[in-house]
């Protein structure tokens, strides 16, 4: 597999104006007769999407749900990060890069990174114009907050729905091309397979998951923006539908996939409350700026309600630990810190899979110090929003809180113009491993989100265009698209046909607790062999008796889990592996024999470098391959919260 | 888009024909309830009053015509708004639950078509006189007249409902007009409904103590 | 709320068991009601947990499962829509189909789960609709005419507080229709209305407010929703809890916007898109 970044010559400031002023044009009159085809609509594809229309390409858009506005990028929170420095507190370009690079304990990509702070400023005007109601000042100037990781405040933010303003920012633009005819939407269409011509990516196979139609679409590149994997979990935060079928069918037929074991777990999250459950709910981070976090110090007390345990039995862990950052400690190291107490058998609350999986988060003394109202202003949402799911009043018991997957830094590798080692296959947003290294900033995801699509992806995929010409488009007759055509009615009615007994949501349940087990938190060697067995064992009898009802001709939620799944369990083969490989702890990652006190020890000799996997056949484990990682700019340093 | 979007009036433009024309007879109510209250005031006041409506045909005919214009409006906008919201409804769930609407704008079209019939056989009683009840020529009697007809229970029973329906009508129908020119906002809400209730009542008790008089022999 | 009983599961918490009556629909044809009993149903189990429990169930007997829309499950994407004993997103107020836990439910209830019902969403299957009118009314001009990158810097217009904080108030709609569902005339005069508010009250939005006010509301109209007549169930029944007000102020923006337009030298203004 050849990896080469193409990262431009020149010092880091200046790569990204240098390399788009270097870049080859098309001419505004052949812009119509290139056909691009976007696959996801969240934040990247969307903007990608409505840019490339806006330039006149004609692009063709799908999606899995059934409207544009659902992808989940919609889901996000907190808020979106930008250099602007509106706060006058010292942000900078720079700071804003060295922060990411630092945040992902230097596993990202420096070019790309030090291109992504320098957008930013520019996603926040485009957001502003298109009519995003960001939080303002009285005096009608934008508003910041602070975010984790970072000595600045450079968040903006919409309320607790940044994500979903964005969100309909791009739509709104994306939706005023389909208007125009610009953009052709294809909703409730999933994609099953990449198509390749003379080794370059040409065209894609879809479902149409309304009328079970398959069909084949030609064009002059695909740009894959189809968001991460951490549904392979079975339970996270992320969308039912998330799943890694469209980039790991992009795998299949060669695309190299990068670091799939760097997923990063979220602390503050509803805990599991039964068997049935099918949703992690993430709560806002900045419920630890007044909450404490507890477990009783003796397993004895873990069931008695909170109330009944005395101040002298209860262990503030994360103060004991790390007094100096206390219970605001980073979310890799609050989540660890509140498995290991739960592992050591002090969880509280329901026993779900004979462990009781759940840490105390205490309001008490913030309410005693600062009234009950004034919790409720700053918290109030949040405080409703536990009530609804668990029925418990935080106000008068502590909530109960577990760290649960909410992003993935992995993805499809791609160079410094978002290119796969496919030519003509792009990959933006969550599903590529770019820039977040190894552990992701809060609110910079959707910074990059929209980065590739406003601001990246029109450029480079322009200059692709330039150099594959007018005359590359294949027609859907040509025999690859007929195979592949073929490949996917052919494993479409397989599924409808096995008489099999057992369904495709509890497979993945079993897929889901063996990853969080083994490929979770915490990672040895050990369990990660053990876990890779588990998963061949799993899937071979996924592929004897998986069940799936309905019929093909109409919508038929089973095929489309079934399918999902049959990816998941392939794609948790190759995280285990990445994550048995990488022989140090970094991030999001941490391998329990790699460490220092504690704390993740990184091993910048030996692992300085992207994990890239590439695909060697149906039941074949996929072979490593490395792209080093070289640091012009920044010194390695190491991260200490102490 | 369907075959008749060019010729279909807009949802919100007959919304506001609906609002107009409502407001040009609810005008027109509270007028006709002034003069009939003149009933109390004896045969004199309430048949000079009549003589001068009529002798005035020029103001006479421009309010007519304003007000059967209005009605028609009104008329033709109610059914076209029934009709299609019926059909947008595509029957509705199997089970209907109400959480907020209240029975004034549940009822509206039923309302109406009882305030319509209501208005037929009224004109045809005070103003074409083909109906006569009482079975008399009154001429310029108008206060005889009424007396005669209020003095049947069935008929001050049926102006009675009416005008109790009139006032369902009302106070739904004078809240939808602040709603409908975009008047109205939450924190006025709740007294702009009441203002409605208020016109409402005030209309069908003016209208109703008049054959309630009749009955309790008041007015004689 | 639940009734005590002793129905317990393993960890020890109270379960129900429910008779359900679910819309069955297969594409193209007419549909109808099934019958079922789902028992040991967690109260801490949200509606649509319920709903996989239910499938399962199905899978089981080898029978085809309920399609129903859902994805978040986090009361944002608004994808999830079930009219839930006739009640779109069900008997809690102002929240999502997905944010509804089993325990507002009591034991031996009998629920009825049926899709929305409005002629402009057809059913696709069983309780999952189109709603791509709701996008062709966003197509026509529910947006901000501004290019990638033609952008200006964000801080060169101030927009005060109360302005960026009515058009939030009016932007949280998740387009989920259950306005149309719960409106006894299927219109969609809430959604329309918060979509035109949040762009027509912020200063960006000014350019092209009479133009987009005109262009969405004829889509509103040609996808076949109903007439608003002030009923008022759009707002009991909206998970964001959106007010009629956004109705209010799209009725004076539309009466204003023909206004304009009549007196105005153009003519007619263009339709939506470019």
């Amino acid at each position: 597999m050849k990896l080469d970044s193409k990262i431009p010559a020149g010092p880091v400031a200046d790569k990204w104006s240098n390399h788009k002023a270097k870049m080859r044009l098309v001419n505004p009159a052949n812009r119509r007769k290139y056909h691009v085809i976007v696959v996801g609509s969240g934040l990247a594809g969307s903007a990608a999407a409505a840019s490339f229309a806006e330039m006149g390409y004609e692009v063709s858009c799908f999606c899995y749900q059934d409207s544009p506005r659902r992808a989940h990028s919609i889901a996000a929170q907190g808020g979106i990060n930008a250099a602007k420095n509106y706060q006058n507190d010292g942000d900078s370009i720079r700071r804003l890069f060295l922060d990411t690079i630092k945040g992902g304990d230097y596993r990202a990509r420096e070019a790309n990174v030090y291109r992504l702070a320098q957008v930013s400023t520019s996603i926040i005007d485009q957001c502003v114009a298109q009519g995003v109601p960001f939080a303002r000042e009285y005096g009608g100037l934008l508003a910041n907050r602070s975010f984790g990781g970072a000595q600045v405040s450079r968040t903006f933010y919409a309320r607790g729905q940044t994500g979903q303003q964005l969100l309909l920012g791009a739509y709104s633009a994306l939706s005023r091309q389909i208007g125009a005819g610009t953009v052709k939407m294809y909703t409730r269409h999933e994609m099953l397979d990449l198509v390749l011509v003379g080794g370059q990516a040409k065209g894609i196979v879809t479902r149409d998951l309304v009328t079970g139609e398959i069909q084949a679409w030609a064009s002059d590149v695909v740009v894959l923006c189809t968001g991460g994997y951490g549904n392979v979990f079975y339970l996270s935060t992320n969308a039912q539908g998330c799943n890694v079928t469209a980039t790991y069918r992009a795998h299949r037929r060669g695309a190299g996939f990068a670091n799939p074991c760097y997923t990063q777990i979220h602390p503050t999250c509803i805990p599991v409350h039964g068997e049935d459950q099918s949703k992690l709910t993430l709560m806002s981070e900045s419920l630890r700026n007044d909450g404490r976090v507890w477990v009783p110090k003796d397993k004895a007390d873990c069931t008695k309600p909170a109330s009944e345990i005395p101040e002298d039995r209860r262990d503030y862990f994360l103060e004991r630990k790390y007094p100096s950052y206390g219970n605001l400690a980073p979310r890799d190291i609050a989540s660890r810190a509140a498995k290991e107490v739960c592992d050591e058998g002090r969880g509280v609350g329901q026993v779900v899979d004979g462990k009781r999986l759940g840490v105390y988060l205490d309001f008490s003394a913030a309410i005693k110090r600062l009234g009950e109202p004034a919790i409720r202003e700053r918290y109030g949402n949040l405080f409703d929003m536990y009530e609804n799911i668990t029925g418990e009043n935080a106000y008068h018991q502590p909530m109960r809180i577990f760290p649960a997957v909410h992003y993935t830094m992995g993805g499809l590798w791609v160079d410094y113009n978002l290119q796969s080692n496919i030519p003509g296959l792009f990959v933006g947003g969550e599903a590529n491993f770019s820039d977040h290294g190894a552990n992701r900033l809060g609110a910079s995801a959707l910074m990059q989100g929209l980065a590739d699509g406003y601001f990246v992806l029109p450029y480079t995929v322009t200059d692709y265009l330039a150099g594959v010409g007018l005359t590359g488009r294949p027609s859907v007759e040509a025999p690859e698209f007929k195979a592949a055509v073929k490949e996917v009615q052919d494993r479409t009615q397989w599924f409808l046909n096995n008489k099999g007994n057992r369904s495709a949501r509890s497979y993945h349940k079993a897929l889901g607790k063996i990853v969080w087990e083994k490929c979770g938190m915490a990672r040895d060697k050990a369990g990660l062999e053990g876990a890779i067995r588990d998963l061949q064992a799993l899937r071979a009898d996924f592929w004897k008796n998986i069940l799936v009802v309905g019929s093909g001709d109409q919508l038929a939620p089973e095929l489309e889990r079934a399918g999902r799944v049959a990816d998941f369990l392939d794609f948790g083969i190759m995280m285990c592996l990445d994550a048995l490989h990488r022989d140090e702890s970094c991030g999001g990652h941490f391998r329990t024999e790699y460490q220092d006190g504690g704390e993740a020890q990184r091993n910048d000799d030996k692992y300085a470098h992207v994990a890239v996997w590439a695909w060697q056949g149906d039941g074949q484990l996929p072979v490593r391959h490395t792209e080093p990682l070289v640091y012009e700019d920044v010194q390695f340093t190491t991260r200490s919260y102490k | 888009m369907s075959a008749c979007s060019c010729c279909r009036p807009a949802s919100i433009g007959k919304k506001i024909v609906m609002a107009l024309s409502g407001l040009v007879l609810a005008g027109f109510v509270l007028g006709h309830m002034s003069g009939n209250l003149l009933m109390f005031k004896g045969p004199e006041a309430i048949n000079a009053y009549a003589a001068w409506l009529h002798a005035n045909p020029g103001m006479l005919w421009g309010a007519r015509v304003v007000l059967i214009l209005s009605t028609v409006a009104h008329i033709w906008t109610g059914v076209l708004l029934t009709l299609e919201n019926r059909a947008a409804r595509a029957g509705g769930p199997a089970v209907e639950a109400t959480r907020r609407a209240t029975l004034s704008s549940r009822t509206m079209p039923y309302s109406g078509v009882v305030i319509l019939a209501f208005l037929v056989f009224h004109l045809l009683h005070y103003t074409f006189r083909t109906v006569a009840l009482g079975g008399q020529e009154f001429g310029d009697k108008v206060y005889e007249m009424v007396v005669a007809g209020f003095s049947q229970p069935a008929v001050a029973g049926f102006y009675i409902i009416s005008m109790i329906l009139l006032c369902l009508h009302l106070s739904h129908g004078i809240s939808s007009v602040f709603q409908t020119l975009g008047l109205r906002n939450e924190r006025w809400r709740g007294r702009l409904d009441a203002v409605a209730t208020a016109y409402g009542w005030l209309i069908a008790l003016g209208f109703i103590s008049i054959p309630l008089a009749v009955l309790l022999g008041c007015i004689k | 709320m639940v009734k005590e009983h002793d129905n317990l599961d393993s960890h020890g918490e109270q379960t129900l068991s429910l008779r359900l009556r679910v819309w069955r629909q297969s594409r193209g044809a007419a549909g109808h009601f099934e019958d079922h009993a789902l028992a040991a149903v967690p109260t801490s189990a949200s509606f649509l947990e319920m709903m996989d429990m239910l499938n399962e169930q199905l899978i089981k007997e080898g029978k085809d499962t309920f399609a129903f829309d859902h994805d978040c499950r986090e009361g944002i994407c608004g994808m999830c829509s079930m009219t839930i004993n006739g009640m779109p997103h069900g008997p809690l107020p102002g929240v999502t189909t997905c944010q509804l836990h089993m325990r507002n439910f009591r034991d031996g209830e009998m629920i009825t789960v049926e899709p929305w019902r409005a002629k402009a969403f057809p059913v696709i299957k069983d309780l999952a609709v189109n709603r791509s009118a709701f996008d062709k009314v966003i197509q026509a001009g529910g947006f901000i005419t501004v290019r990638t990158g033609s952008a200006t810097e964000a801080n060169n217009t101030l927009i005060p507080k109360s302005v960026a904080d009515e058009a939030m108030d009016a932007a949280e709609c998740i387009g989920c229709g259950a306005c149309v569902a719960s409106c006894k005339n299927g219109s969609a005069m809430l959604f329309v209305g918060a979509k035109i508010n949040h762009l027509n009250i912020l200063p960006q939005g000014q350019p092209e407010r009479e133009r987009r006010t005109l262009a969405m509301v004829k889509t509103m109209d040609d996808a076949g929703f109903g007439n608003c007549t002030n009923y008022g169930e759009c707002q009991a029944h909206c998970p964001k809890s959106i007010t009629l007000d956004v109705i209010a102020k799209l009725n004076r923006d539309y009466l204003r916007a023909r206004v304009k337009e009549f007196f105005s030298s153009t003519g007619k203004p263009r339709k939506g898109g470019d």
